[in-house]
């Protein structure tokens, strides 16, 4: 149901590849063209400043936004994309390749962590409730809230709720996380536990996309850091090279406002 | 002052005014029970079906739907309730509809609680963060999926209070319906007081009666909200 033609230009390794990526809003070109590919269980931190159009990339790879033209592909699965509406049935389709976790967590309000875990695979992929409930619990034990399952958001902490909010993502078998500063919004004391719930997933192997601003996150545990301005990749390579020693002049200064 | 002078000065017209409450009690609580009830809660349900369907064209993305929509509330918040009621039943029989009085109401009430309600629902969906929409489709739902399972739960605890003000609103509406010859308690009231003369004490009789049945659904209308409210902190 994906379109297969011959301009693939994917490595065998790569799990994504964005090919000349364009979104607009308006008049407003929030990305100009972003060409990046990110193999089989890396994990790719983007960085930038705010207004960068980093958000936006994330978001267009599970297709909260539509980009305007380019193309995604995704574990063989490709999208083109030139203005047109596509069917809602080939985004979901597509969007379930993905999981998402948010800056602002966005669990369930009216759902228990459980719940809030079950949702997509009873839902959505059809899963029975017994085999669900099961998977949930594993999840959300993995995220060390083994005891918190009945609880609803509103009895949870930022940090447990963003733990959720990850087990949640991993609950539909996504190919590849994405990450939305997922740590923004908490406090201080709270980020660290999120932070090794992430480093987890990474040691297990999933591909990984992560926009943060948490730098010691980025060097730990990055593959490659990806630095985003005015919705170009100006400069993208291993921690050390981007930290060390950044080849632009705006990722030095970058690097020199963040720290 | 002069009511209450002459029941205190005659203690036999005092008793003449107890009899005729006690009397006249349960053929307006039959009204109640026969018609007042079941006319509110028919109409209110119906009115909530028809208020969904509206407040989901309202916000579908089909501009004939919408517009459909628009025009209904528009047309229906824009004209008096008994000027719909008397449409529905002394009008329509000019074109060879004739409607018998219990069902000219339930029409013209839950034509109008659709529109009324349609509104507060369409507010409630609004008011629900679009993050919520976001983290639905990112587990893969679809937009009905996500509307059913994660919007509307939501937007049912919001709407309550209002829904519950349109409700009990909807009870004291109904005495409308004696205008169209439904016999609910008001028209009982009424048929009582023509023929013994004492409208204040049948008026007030009835009055209390429907401030006893608002009072019962506010309390329950209290009970729902708080179930509703588990999920969210105090």
């Amino acid at each position: 149901m994906y379109q297969n033609n011959n301009r693939r230009t994917k490595g065998v390794l790569d799990m994504i590849s964005i090919k000349n990526l364009h979104k607009s809003f308006g008049d407003l070109e929030v990305l100009k063209g972003i060409d990046l590919e990110v193999e089989l269980g890396k994990v790719i931190v983007i960085i930038g400043p705010s207004g960068s159009g980093k958000t936006t990339l994330l978001r267009c790879l599970n297709l909260l936004e539509i980009p305007s033209s380019g193309a995604i592909e995704i574990d063989d699965h490709l999208m083109n994309f030139n203005g047109k509406e596509i069917p809602q049935k080939k985004i979901v389709s597509f969007r379930s390749l993905t999981g998402m976790v948010f800056q602002n967590y966005n669990l369930f309000p009216h759902k228990t962590a459980l719940e809030n875990v079950m949702e997509g695979p009873v839902i959505v992929k059809g899963i029975s409730k017994k085999q669900a409930k099961e998977k949930a619990m594993q999840l959300l034990s993995k995220v060390g809230l083994a005891d918190k399952i009945d609880d609803y958001p509103f009895q949870l902490s930022g940090g447990q709720q963003q733990r959720v909010g990850i087990a949640r993502a991993m609950g539909i078998e996504p190919k590849v996380m994405l990450f939305d500063e997922p740590t923004s919004a908490l406090d201080p004391e709270l980020v660290g536990d999120v932070l090794q719930v992430m480093k987890d997933l990474a040691e297990e192997g999933m591909t990984m996309v992560v926009v943060t601003h948490e730098m010691r996150f980025a060097k730990e545990v990055a593959d490659e850091i990806v630095f985003i301005d005015h919705g170009e990749i100006v400069e993208k390579g291993t921690p050390n090279e981007i930290f060390t020693h950044p080849q632009h002049e705006r990722t030095r200064r970058f690097l020199e406002q963040i720290q | 002052m002069f009511l209450l002078n002459s029941i205190f000065q005659d203690p036999e017209r005092f008793d003449q005014l107890v009899s005729i409450a006690q009397s006249s009690l349960l053929p307006m609580v039959k009204g109640a029970i026969k018609y007042t009830i079941p006319l509110t809660i028919i109409t209110f349900v119906l009115g909530l079906i028809l208020a969904i369907l509206t407040a989901l064209a309202r916000i579908s993305s089909s501009k004939i739907l919408n517009t459909i929509a628009r025009i209904y509330v528009s047309i229906i918040r824009g004209t008096p309730l008994l000027v719909q009621l008397f449409i529905i039943f002394y009008g329509l029989p000019n074109l060879g509809f004739t409607i018998d009085p219990f069902p000219s109401a339930i029409i013209g009430f839950s034509l109008n609680v659709g529109a009324y309600a349609s509104e507060i629902i369409r507010a409630a969906i609004l008011s629900i963060p679009k993050g919520q929409w976001e983290a639905g489709y990112s587990i893969g739902m679809n937009r009905t999926q996500t509307l059913k399972r994660i919007i509307f739960p939501q937007a049912a605890r919001v709407s309550i209070p209002p829904l519950s003000n349109t409700f009990i609103s909807l009870v004291k509406d109904t005495s409308l319906a004696s205008l169209v010859l439904v016999s609910e308690m008001f028209r009982k009231a009424q048929e009582i007081a023509s023929t013994n003369y004492e409208f204040l004490l049948l008026y007030s009789e009835v009055a209390i009666l429907y401030w006893i049945i608002c009072t019962v659904l506010s309390i329950i209308q209290g009970r729902i909200e708080s179930r509703l409210d588990r999920y969210v902190s105090k």
